[in-house]
């Protein structure tokens, strides 16, 4: 695995999940299933993570936040929706407060589907993602090296 | 020519001495949590990750107090290994932390503002017990020297144990173990986000790690000084020691909860005059 794929940083954050998904990624980081022997690490900070994991569908109010967390997140990164909510809104799809997915507001990359997403298919997304996260790295890089940055 | 070649080792391997440790630590701490935990390297993984990333800078000081601190960190482990004076040593140790703190509290974010301010208690918190460590190097040996406390006939422990027990309690505060990562924690989560690394993003963040391993090795090099005299097998028992210490800190760590400012600021001066000052006292009487 290259660089950016050996040590993933995470930041997790509740759009207006039911708490059932957030529980499931937290079960990723106990001993049962241990995230961090891959390198990864539930930061709590934008500015450090790599990888952003989205549980809930997005409403009016938590929209702002999610736009502003993506924008704090340094490049290269990417976005993993966890939980049908995130995907798509999910049982909550028609109710006058939600948007819809997380994709409605910020670009989505891995869908992780799943009520709630069992703690084995989030990694699975996240591995996912990590192969996702090398392909822009390499575009990143391409990208800073013509000084377009 | 020796203290050329230790500074020139120090300034080389102390970063990858330091990571090594990390790597260590983390494992361990994973597997006193019941845990497989990341692999030895995840330290230099980590490293080298965060200097391809993007480099969001908050202001356009932060990377250069970072650097600052970076540097003065080195000088100041430069200063120990190369036999030199150890208050020196132990001033620039203070200058390095000062840079730190301004780095934190340059950007806009509450938290580590916060968190910079809390940095400012830790080292009102030690800044006593390791003046008092040099001044009991000074009764123990007669020299501020460290050239001069490791070419002594007996170790120097032998005279300032409490000064180590005190040592190894401040250093719980240098090394951000717990009960005392109150600015900021290696750890995921704490109340203020990441205290003083809050808004520190990609190459920043790398910097101020590597300055960490560089402080990491100074810590270290203190406590073998405890351990060094002149013989040649003084040298294996500190190394050996430096590891127990080391590995005192992660179990700490792992079994305590973090304080309140408060208690990290009584807690380390009671500590500092139980161990340092009593030690000191007793020191003083008997010359
Ligand atoms: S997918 Fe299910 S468990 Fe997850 S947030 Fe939605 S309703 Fe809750």
């Amino acid at each position: 695995m290259k660089k950016l794929a050996k040590s993933p940083w995470l930041l997790h954050y509740d759009a207006s999940s039911c708490n059932g998904c957030d529980i499931e990624v937290l079960a990723c980081t106990t001993p049962k299933y241990d995230i961090e022997r891959f390198g990864i690490i539930n930061t709590g900070d934008p500015f450090q993570a790599d990888i952003l994991l989205i549980t809930g569908g997005v409403n009016s109010q938590c929209e702002q936040v999610v736009k502003q967390l993506y924008e704090q997140m340094p490049n290269p990164k990417v976005v993993v929706a966890v939980g049908i909510c995130a995907c798509t809104g999910g049982v909550f799809k028609d109710c006058y407060n939600i948007k819809g997915g997380i994709d409605t507001v910020i670009p989505v990359d891995v869908y992780v589907p799943g009520c709630a997403a069992r703690p084995q298919a989030i990694i699975d997304g996240v591995v996912k993602a990590l192969e996702i996260l090398e392909e822009k790295r390499q575009g990143y890089r391409e990208h800073a090296g013509k000084g377009e940055s | 020519m020796m203290p050329v070649l230790s500074v020139l080792a120090y300034l080389l391997l102390a970063p990858l001495v330091g990571g090594l440790l990390d790597g260590l630590d983390r494992r361990v701490s994973a597997r006193m949590q019941g845990r497989q935990g990341p692999p030895m390297l995840q330290p230099f993984y980590d490293i080298k990750k965060l200097f391809t990333k993007q480099m969001i800078a908050v202001n356009s000081v932060q990377m250069l107090l970072n650097l600052s601190y970076l540097v003065f960190l080195a000088v100041a482990g430069s200063m120990l290994f190369a036999g030199a004076d150890i208050l020196m040593c132990l001033f620039i140790l203070s200058t390095a932390d000062m840079f730190l703190v301004m780095a934190a509290s340059s950007d806009s974010s509450p938290f580590s503002t916060l968190g910079a301010g809390r940095e400012m208690i830790q080292m009102m918190a030690y800044e006593p017990l390791t003046l008092l460590m040099a001044v009991g190097f000074y009764l123990a040996t007669g020299s501020f020297h460290v050239g001069d406390i490791i070419r002594q006939p007996h170790s120097a422990v032998l005279v300032m144990p409490g000064f180590l027990l005190g040592f190894i309690f401040i250093t719980a505060i240098k090394l951000r173990k717990s009960p005392f990562d109150l600015s900021t924690s290696h750890h995921a989560h704490q109340e203020m986000v990441k205290g003083i690394t809050t808004e520190m993003a990609g190459p920043t963040l790398a910097v101020m790690n590597v300055a960490e391993y560089y402080e990491m090795v100074l810590m270290l090099g203190i406590v073998a000084l405890f351990f060094l005299n002149e013989h040649w097998w003084s040298w294996p028992i500190a190394i050996v020691a430096c590891l127990v210490v080391y590995l005192l800190e992660i179990l700490w760590d792992n079994a305590a909860a973090r304080v309140k400012w408060r208690t990290l600021l009584d807690s380390c001066w009671v500590a500092t005059l139980l161990t340092g000052g009593l030690n000191g006292l007793i020191l003083m009487l008997v010359r």
